[in-house]
């Protein structure tokens, strides 16, 4: 497949060399790619603007493997961006509101660390898309479209949360206690020490958020928004085994500089 | 592997940004047979650069001194300030010869998920140099990407309260361009951001 075709969500960039960028792309058909954008960074570039961060794009790619040929070491190697077409230009909306704007990275950085260089993924593709769509209609708060995306995202990765059933042994909830090492909500008998007691509140709104009731995550309050971002993050984290850099960034109404001393 | 002192500086020239091994190799070769005076002059600039050269303490450039030569030029307009990311950027804005004013330099752009958040940038400086009441204007140009942009945005919503006018760097079409290759993001901005032609008279 020297030339191909697909739908793709610009997950990260890096700056190479003078003008050129190598792109992150999660694709619909071929999950995850690397390509390089060759002269982007120049003024003059015909589609630098939609190799942007959070932009959906209709990009036509070209691979340096054949047809059946296998990637030489495991290695892909980069493709080369030939031409884009703008579906949503998701994340040029967002850089214009700070808050909705950190929210999408940590989504996109999310998603990259979710995915496998070459190995199709479209229900957490569909998943980034509809996240973006959410944040720039601009219905709901972008700290909750951001805890929907990471815990529907683990879902689809395996890691979904207990949260109506004891993670250990499946009796049914609600439970009080939630261990991240465990999976979730814990009965009081499997409770392993150091387990957290979120409010019933917080546990209802990361259900919520889990199964798209909108209606009630819109009407939580802000203690069980920080405490069930707080158990989501931590969720996430642990599974990953390893920190996400942007989620400490994400603007979620937090004192900015202005009111530091 | 070459021997000894061929191979350290290939290493040393590979850690370069942008130098690969090949390349790297190539300047090493290059600098073996040059003459001894131009490598010695090369070598005496690498050290002086890195001993001579230091940041600006009002606004991040690259200076002789404590003070860059921009700061310190008394016929430079004190109450317009240009923010810029790097120093390359504040070259750029003199050679349009249009500025007259001083220089802000932030020192990146905010960037979540390279972990670059408005902690790591010099935003507490421009703040500082803020408060005496001297700027009235604030021209914020940093890069025009996504990161730039969401710079601008944090700095705008910032900088708002203090009451100091915060303008934009306008964005939009490259001069010499045909209209029919410009992409939905930069012909939008170009629309959003048109001006009124006054009429001849």
């Amino acid at each position: 497949m020297p030339l191909y075709r697909d739908e793709a969500v610009v997950l990260r960039v890096h700056k190479l060399g003078e003008a050129d960028r190598i792109v992150t792309l999660l694709t619909r058909r071929h999950g995850r790619v690397r390509a390089v954008g060759k002269g982007v960074r120049r003024t003059t570039s015909r589609f630098g603007a939609r190799l942007e961060p959070g932009s959906h794009i209709d990009v036509q790619l070209h691979s340096r493997l054949a047809d059946g040929q296998a990637p030489p070491g495991g290695q892909r190697g980069l493709d080369l961006v030939t031409q884009t077409e703008s579906i949503g230009a998701y994340g040029a909306e967002l850089a214009g509101d700070y808050a909705r704007w950190t929210a999408g990275s940590a989504i996109c950085e999310t998603a990259e660390r979710l995915t496998e260089e070459g190995e199709p993924a479209l229900r957490l593709y569909l998943l980034v898309v509809g996240a973006l769509r959410a944040l720039v209609a601009g219905e709901h708060d972008p700290g909750l479209v951001l805890d929907a995306f990471l815990l529907r995202s683990m879902s689809v990765a395996g890691w979904q949360p207990a949260l109506q059933e004891c993670a250990l042994c499946s009796a049914p909830g609600p439970h009080a206690a939630f261990n991240v090492a465990a999976g979730g909500a814990v009965c009081e008998s499997c409770r392993p020490s150091g387990s957290a007691r979120p409010a019933a509140e917080t546990v209802g709104l990361m259900l919520a958020l889990l199964t798209a009731d909108w209606a009630s995550a819109d009407a939580s309050g802000p203690s069980a928004r920080r405490a069930a971002s707080g158990l989501v993050a931590a969720h996430l984290q642990w599974h990953l085994e390893r920190g996400l850099r942007s989620l400490p960034l994400v603007d979620r109404g937090a004192p900015g500089l202005m009111e530091t001393p | 592997m070459y021997e000894g002192a061929v191979q350290d500086l290939i290493d040393e020239l590979g850690r370069l940004p942008g130098v690969g091994p090949k390349s790297a190799q190539r300047i090493a070769f290059h600098l073996l047979a040059a003459e001894s005076a131009d490598v010695e002059r090369l070598a005496s600039t690498l050290v002086r650069v890195k001993n001579e050269v230091k940041f600006c303490s009002v606004c991040g450039n690259v200076a002789q001194a404590d003070v860059c030569r921009i700061c310190s030029d008394a016929r430079r307009d004190p109450s317009v300030i240009c923010v810029v990311e790097e120093p390359k950027d504040v070259v750029a804005v003199e050679r349009t010869r249009e500025f007259r004013g001083r220089y802000h330099v932030l020192g990146g752009a905010i960037s979540p998920i390279d972990g670059v958040g408005p902690d790591d940038l010099r935003i507490r400086e421009l703040l500082a140099r803020l408060r005496d009441g001297t700027v009235t204007e604030l021209i914020l140009a940093t890069d025009p990407n996504l990161e730039g942009e969401a710079t601008a945005t944090y700095l705008a919503r910032l900088v708002g309260p203090l009451g100091i006018a915060v303008t934009r760097l306008a964005s939009g079409l490259p001069v010499g361009g045909d209209l029919e290759y410009a992409d939905e993001v930069t012909l939008g901005r170009a629309f959003s951001g048109r001006r009124r032609i006054d009429a001849m008279s």
